[in-house]
């Protein structure tokens, strides 16, 4: 199934079965599952552990928004919801611009993730099933940027953004992230095997263009991977924090950063940013709740951290 | 894999289109299809390299200018010639070892519990279990809360006056830990938020590669005797050695760019340099310290330069550690 691989460094980065059958594979497991045992007690109270510590630390940012900052700071500590949470929301929306800060967030992970459905099925279906001179080497290329860190070009970066007239502005963070390996390597993966020759080919007898195939054959193809990709993308676009805090100021800031800014004021107060907090998180979190399973299939189907 | 792809140049122009003769229309078209053919694959792919070019190669070559230059950060457009000045600059300065030291403690202390425990809950979750998927969704709610959110929650958490973790603490007899403060203290708080925020995103990473452990694996070593310690050393550990080695690389390199959670464990001030020690300051910090606070661009290149040599070095030692294991192995 992964026998076909150009490069030799694909292998290594896909461990994972066919993302089609990841993302549907649900309560239980099919191929190759391993041990195929039932889990013992032990193995759901572990469990029951793991998932409370995941679960907690989010839970209790919604305690903390809930009560005022005295009494978060109290101890005992408060585990139960309190009665100031909206009084709280309504601090954070003022003190921090989040009203600008929510809408500048859609804009950009929004832009961002259409760019990025589109360019990398482009590039990820010319990668899986065209031929063309230095293919490999190309694919190569494309995973090996995955390793280079944002760090090291912020500061061109900056100077490059303010040259152009794009300091502190949204496109300054847009653009850069428009288009990225992981999403070319995750399409490539999913075309190579989801996408068979004969519909091209038969494509091509009929006299379609180049471009008439993307849009007829390999867009409905590469649908169910677009959806998780663009999920993934959107998660990442709205949490990025090292660049868009560097990049943007408090005027017109991102939710990620208003809320670095919030908490960086003089004596901020820890409830109005815990408030801020889920004012951010809160967005992510019901697309969670809604889209979860095909999120957990994505990355395990990817398997590389964008 | 290319030999799968049949070949190219032999379909036929549409019906209708004289085969052999190649003059008139048809060959017009046909000569275009070869050019569709021949351009399409590098149009496709364009678009990736032109912004990498852009906005990745190009700003990391200007970096190593920039490195050799004095930038303020309040004249952009200025910049003078000061050769190796700013490598000599942040090499002399303790806080620059000190951020390095820093970035290679929290490193290290982050990411082999986070693996491990990672290991561990995706051999919990290889069982079969009610509500799997439900699980899985559970321990990847931390990927999905943002670096700010995180860091924030858990500063709270671990507060020296008022902390939820100092409360529970108190009850053993440790209550009064000043966590943000200590050497140690505070590296291990740091630590523990990107545990918290990456361990499930592994586990599901490593989920994924020990279904494809071929299951008949499992049986001949049932059959040998083997128990089920035994099946999960000899035979998922070695199975998942590539994925085991990957994940490391890519939490190095994410441990090199800690900056968001470092930043917003005291906030203010304190953040900005890594606490009122630089006992938490990572480079990322001490990078944006010098450009950004201190407006100092030049510098602050050279300490991204000085980020590529450790990468560098890192990725050197990660493979000869592979070799050794993959001969060791053998």
């Amino acid at each position: 199934m992964t026998t076909t691989s150009p490069t030799k460094t694909a292998p290594d980065l896909a461990p994972a079965p066919l993302p089609a059958s990841a993302g549907k594979s649900g309560g239980r497991f099919k191929l190759g599952a391993g041990q195929h045992l039932n889990g013992g007690p032990f193995t759901y109270a572990a469990l029951v552990v793991v998932g409370l510590g995941s679960i907690f630390p989010l839970y209790w940012t919604l305690v903390a928004a809930s009560h005022d900052q005295q009494r978060v700071l109290d101890s005992p500590p408060p585990f139960l919801p309190g009665g100031r949470l909206w009084s709280n929301l309504q601090a954070a929306w003022e003190q921090a611009h989040l009203g600008k800060a929510i809408v500048n967030s859609f804009i950009v992970a929004g832009c961002i993730t259409a760019a990025t459905l589109f360019f990398c099925t482009l590039a990820g279906y010319a990668f899986a099933k065209m031929r063309f001179r230095g293919r490999g080497a190309l694919m190569t290329a494309v995973i090996a940027t995955l390793t280079i860190p944002p760090q090291l070009s912020v500061v061109p970066l900056f100077i490059l953004m303010s040259d152009i007239g794009w300091g502190g502005k949204l496109e300054s963070v847009i653009f850069p992230t428009l288009v990225g390996a992981f999403g070319v390597f995750f399409m490539r993966q999913y075309l190579l095997e989801a996408l068979p020759y004969e519909l091209i080919e038969a494509a091509k007898v009929d006299g379609a263009t180049n471009i008439r195939i993307v849009w007829n054959v390999v867009l409905p193809a590469a649908r169910p991977a677009m959806m998780v990709l663009g999920m993934l993308t959107f998660v990442q676009a709205w949490n990025d924090f090292f660049w868009p805090f560097l990049a943007l100021n408090q005027e017109n800031p991102t939710l990620q950063v208003a809320l670095g800014q919030l908490s960086a004021s003089y004596t901020p107060d820890q409830s109005i940013v815990m408030a801020g907090a889920l004012i951010s998180t809160l967005p992510l979190l019901l697309v969670f709740v809604v889209f979860g399973k095909q999120i957990v299939g994505g990355i395990m189907a990817g398997a590389v951290k964008g | 894999m290319a030999t799968t792809t049949p070949v190219r140049g032999a379909h036929t122009p549409p019906p209708g289109g004289s085969g052999a003769a190649s003059n008139g229309p048809s060959a017009w078209r046909t000569r275009l299809w070869r050019f569709d053919d021949k351009a399409s694959p590098y149009a496709y792919i364009a678009p990736f390299f032109l912004i990498f070019g852009a906005f990745g190669l190009y700003p990391l070559l200007y970096t190593g200018w920039i490195a050799l230059h004095r930038v303020e950060m309040t004249g952009l457009d200025q910049s003078e010639w000061v050769g190796w000045d700013n490598f000599a600059k942040i090499l002399q300065d303790s806080e620059f070892w000190t951020a390095v030291s820093n970035t290679f403690v929290i490193g290290v202390i982050s990411t082999v519990p986070q693996l491990l425990v990672a290991l561990g809950l995706a051999h919990l979750l290889n069982y079969k279990l009610r509500a799997s998927t439900v699980w899985r969704t559970v321990i990847l709610t931390p990927y999905a809360t943002s670096v700010a959110t995180a860091a924030l929650v858990f500063a709270l958490v671990f507060r020296a006056d008022g902390g939820l973790l100092n409360w529970v603490l108190h009850f053993v007899g440790f209550g009064d830990t000043d966590w943000g403060d200590g050497e140690w203290t505070s590296k291990i708080a740091i630590s523990v938020i990107v545990i918290w925020r990456w361990t499930g995103y592994n586990a599901l990473i490593y989920l994924a590669a020990m279904q494809a452990v071929p299951t008949d694996l499992y049986e001949a070593a049932s059959i040998d005797g083997a128990t089920r310690w035994q099946q999960f050393r000899k035979v998922t550990i070695p199975s998942l050695r590539p994925t085991i080695l990957f994940t490391i690389v890519i939490s190095t390199i994410g441990s090199m760019q800690l900056f968001g959670e470092p930043l917003l464990l005291q906030g203010g001030t304190i953040g900005a340099v890594g606490g009122s020690e630089h006992q938490y300051e990572t480079l990322s910090i001490y990078l944006f310290n010098y450009g950004w606070k201190l407006g100092h661009l030049g510098p602050a290149a050279a300490v991204a330069w000085a980020m590529l040599v450790l990468l560098l070095l890192i990725a050197l030692i990660n493979w000869i550690v592979g070799r050794f294991v993959r001969k060791s192995a053998a």
